[in-house]
């Protein structure tokens, strides 16, 4: 006996396969389907029961936490057709990128050293509007006009700004204490 | 499991009866309990009334074990003996705890966890934690006339993986059945947001007497979700009292106290601290035992200034959880304050000038945490309730693994909804490696140096292969009480390589079967027959789960697959039959076994069930 573990995320979560995404559909979502395998809910059952919903409610939870993300979204979603974004491997990247990230180091290195908390957060708004930017064209390269190696490209780049993202928020952390 | 189930026999209720369930707030500085009474949660006090027990231990020369307000009043006579927030302890080892050459105790350095000289012999933190958990227990048994079929004991959130296997532990040794580790902030959401039917965005923010947790809560249509949680596990009251004792010091000129004296002071401190919440000013007197008399005056000014650091201390906790939860201070529709070290007038001050709103103190900040664990306990126990409700918590430290050069690698970030896994591949290094350890750490710090070690894996039993050829998957799983498990598996060839689990910490299961047989020796007798009995209630209560699954169900079964499920049934009534307690338990297990995979499928057709209603709901 072996249960369909191999059903992906949208059809877990009742969504259609597809970049764009009704973030509120899938919030009541995880919720409906977490409310029926939370181990909360099984907590008085046999043993098998407790052990199969530990399971599920991880699984939805990695359902859920794989679809909210932009990025986690876009990666999954090649990745289920065939594609591999190969983030750890493939770092070629377009040089005017490169010139950019390089940009934003030396701005994030330069706030944190002058202890500015408020310039930070600057930053950080900046960079999550350049994010939205580029998820704006995933959505494109994902639905509407499907270019698979633009898309790859373009997870790719957002995982770098994620890691810079992360910076900055390590950055502001060790400021603040 | 067994020996659980020596110690917890309260299963033998039939399922539509009503199961005796508690909830246990395991506080620094006071414990308590509650329970869930036609419907509405309530505290149980003791024969006096008091409902705080002083989460105060002491040992007696004659063999005795003191536990609460009994035990606080020798505290300063016998400071040696009599422990007090032994929680600060817990999953901690000496080099942990910053003050510990103040404190009058003996300390025994153990791996992984301290350990507490006393005249009752050496005690761990766990030990010391469940005795206090025992008496709570047995309140709760005389109060409710029967034994307890489970309890959920509330941790801080910020805890760490081995202060709550600690907390666990201790539990365990109390002969309780644990149903949950519950974190202390969620539960006074619970309580407060079921009370008055909140929505919206809350800040619990918990100071106790030893420990500080924030959290972040989205109440929804009956779902508690944990947006994000933060504090520090070495930050209360306690250090209030602190600032006090340091200030009479040099107030008075003294330095190089007595344990007796100093404990005398610091008891002092503390009725100082807790007297200017009503208080302008106040009077701190004492007798040293060389005949000194101390007589000085604390003003509210001058103690809101040398405790502002402090209060400052845990707003960064606060900004943090913020961050992490994606929000701003003017998103939060309520924050409410738990904990008795909240009643100071500047902590709610701070509180609410952070917060562009004045924090909500129209609840018992000391009972609140047992009451929400109350509510739980009685919903996982499987009595009836009248509201639905659903609590999705987090993980409120990253785990990680060590990589080269002492780096720590995160595996799960903080803030995860529990329960979540990862899996993470790894290979080996050298030629023919057949072997492999791995480091598990928990903390945010980028150097393994400045995180908490958790445990250290060997796998043994990976095929030799040339290097980098394995493919080593472990997996990660963190439970719905927070706690870690590993797991890991070749992948080439499929081989479960075998772990070696080594935490740096805690009492491992013999530790816990050992010390609980011990304590129930003198009801040898007893055991053989109570743990048949706690068999056959376990097999019939799957069998009966079983049969009504299949009755609902069954639909979903190979007729094949069917045959396996009755055959097991049939071994159940079997075994019950012969009244053979290894044969009963082979036959529940046997029967779990085959009736995992109906279950998931059962599981999985609940769902899709679900999210067709709620997309009709929504049209
Ligand atoms: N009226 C008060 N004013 C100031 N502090 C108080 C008051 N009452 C209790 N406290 C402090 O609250 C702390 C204990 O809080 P509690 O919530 O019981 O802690 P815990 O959960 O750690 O057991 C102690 O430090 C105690 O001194
Ligand atoms: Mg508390």
């Amino acid at each position: 006996m072996t249960t369909d573990f191999t059903q992906d995320f949208f059809s877990l979560l009742g969504l259609p396969r597809a970049f764009a995404l009704d973030t509120e559909r899938l919030d009541h979502a995880w919720r409906t389907a977490a409310a029926e395998v939370h181990p909360d809910r099984h907590a008085s059952r046999p043993e098998a029961e407790k052990r199969v919903a530990l399971m599920m409610a991880t699984r939805v939870n990695e359902a859920y936490q794989t679809l909210k993300n932009p990025v986690n979204r876009g990666r999954y979603l090649l990745s289920l057709q065939g594609v591999d974004t190969g983030e750890e491997t493939n770092t070629s990247m377009p040089a005017d990128f490169l010139m950019a990230q390089m940009e934003w180091r030396e701005s994030i290195e330069d706030a944190r050293d002058s202890g500015e908390v408020e310039a930070l957060d600057a930053l950080s708004a900046r960079l999550r509007d350049e994010m939205r930017e580029r998820v704006a064209e995933l959505a494109v390269a994902l639905d509407t006009a499907p270019d698979l190696d633009a898309a790859a490209l373009l997870v790719r780049k957002l995982r770098f700004l994620e890691k810079l993202e992360q910076e900055i928020g390590d950055a502001i952390e060790s400021l603040l204490g | 499991m067994a020996l659980l189930q020596i110690a917890e026999p309260g299963l033998s209720a039939a399922p539509h009866e009503h199961r005796l369930a508690v909830g246990i707030d395991l506080g620094t500085t006071n414990s308590l309990v509650a329970t869930v009474r036609s419907g509405s949660a309530a505290v149980l006090a003791d024969e006096f009334g008091r409902s705080l027990l002083p989460s105060v231990v002491r040992y007696l020369q004659n063999g005795e074990t003191v536990v609460g307000h009994e035990a606080q009043s020798e505290q300063t006579r016998d400071a040696q003996n009599t422990i007090s927030s032994v929680k600060r302890f817990m999953g901690r080892s000496v080099k942990d705890i910053k003050d510990a050459p103040a404190l009058p105790y003996r300390f025994v350095d153990a791996p992984g966890m301290l350990q507490l000289q006393t005249r009752a012999g050496v005690k761990s933190p766990v030990e010391v934690s469940a005795d206090i958990l025992r008496a709570l227990k047995t309140r709760a048994e005389s109060a409710l006339g029967g034994e307890l079929t489970g309890a959920v004991i509330t941790v801080p959130a910020y805890f760490d993986d081995a202060q709550r296997q600690a907390t666990k532990d201790a539990a365990r040794l109390a002969g309780l059945n644990v149903l949950r580790l519950l974190n202390e902030p969620t539960a006074a959401a619970i309580a407060y947001g079921l009370d008055n039917g909140a929505e919206g965005t809350y800040v619990v923010y918990d100071l106790g007497g030893g420990t500080f947790d924030i959290s972040i809560l989205k109440l929804t249509r009956g779902v508690f979700e944990v947006m994000a949680t933060s504090g520090d596990s070495a930050l209360g009251g306690d250090d209030f009292d602190h600032r006090v004792y340091c200030w009479i010091l040099e107030q008075a000129g003294l330095h190089g106290l007595s344990a007796q004296d100093g404990r005398l002071l610091l008891t002092r401190a503390r009725e100082a601290k807790e007297a200017l919440t009503e208080h302008l000013d106040t009077r701190v007197t004492a007798l040293l035992s060389d005949g000194q008399a101390i007589d000085l005056t604390l003003d509210q000014a001058t103690f809101r200034q040398i405790t502002k650091t402090l209060v400052d201390k845990t707003l960064l906790p606060v900004r943090k959880a913020l961050r992490d939860a994606g929000i701003q201070a003017e998103d939060v529709k309520g924050v409410v304050m738990v904990g008795g070290a909240t009643r100071m007038p500047h902590v709610q001050k701070a509180v609410g000038d952070f917060f562009g709103q004045p924090p909500l103190t129209n609840l018992d900040p000391d009972k609140v945490v047992a009451l929400g664990a109350a509510i739980q306990a009685n919903v996982l126990v499987g009595n009836k309730t009248d509201d639905e409700w659903l609590l999705l918590d987090v993980i409120p430290l990253s785990l990680g693994i060590e990589t080269m050069g002492g780096l720590a690698e995160k595996i799960i970030p903080r803030n995860s909804t529990i329960p979540v896994a990862r899996a993470q591949e790894f290979t080996t290094f050298k030629d023919g490696q057949t072997a492999m350890s791995i480091h598990v750490v928990q903390g945010e710090r980028e150097l393994i140096s400045d995180c908490r070690s958790l445990a250290h894996f060997v796998l043994r039993g990976i095929p030799p292969m040339v290097a980098g050829a394995a493919r080593i998957r472990i997996t990660f799983q963190v439970d719905a009480d927070g706690l870690l498990a590993v797991s890991a598996r070749e992948m080439t060839s499929g081989v479960e390589a075998s772990i070696e689990v080594k935490p740096s910490y805690g009492l491992g299961d013999e530790d816990i079967s050992r010390m609980l047989t011990e304590s129930l020796s003198h009801v040898q007798d007893d055991i053989e027959a109570r743990k048949l009995r706690e068999a056959v209630v376990d097999a019939e209560s799957l069998r009966d789960a079983t049969v009504s699954a299949l009755a609902s169900d069954g639909d979903l079964l190979a007729e094949d697959e069917r045959q396996l499920v009755d055959t097991a049934l049939a071994a159940i009534a079997e075994a019950i039959a012969a009244d053979d307690t290894r044969q009963v338990n082979q036959a529940t297990h046997h029967l779990n076994k085959v009736t995992e995979d109906f279950a998931a499928r059962r599981m999985d057709r609940n769902i899709q069930r679900a999210l067709k209603g709620q997309n009709i709901a929504e049209l």
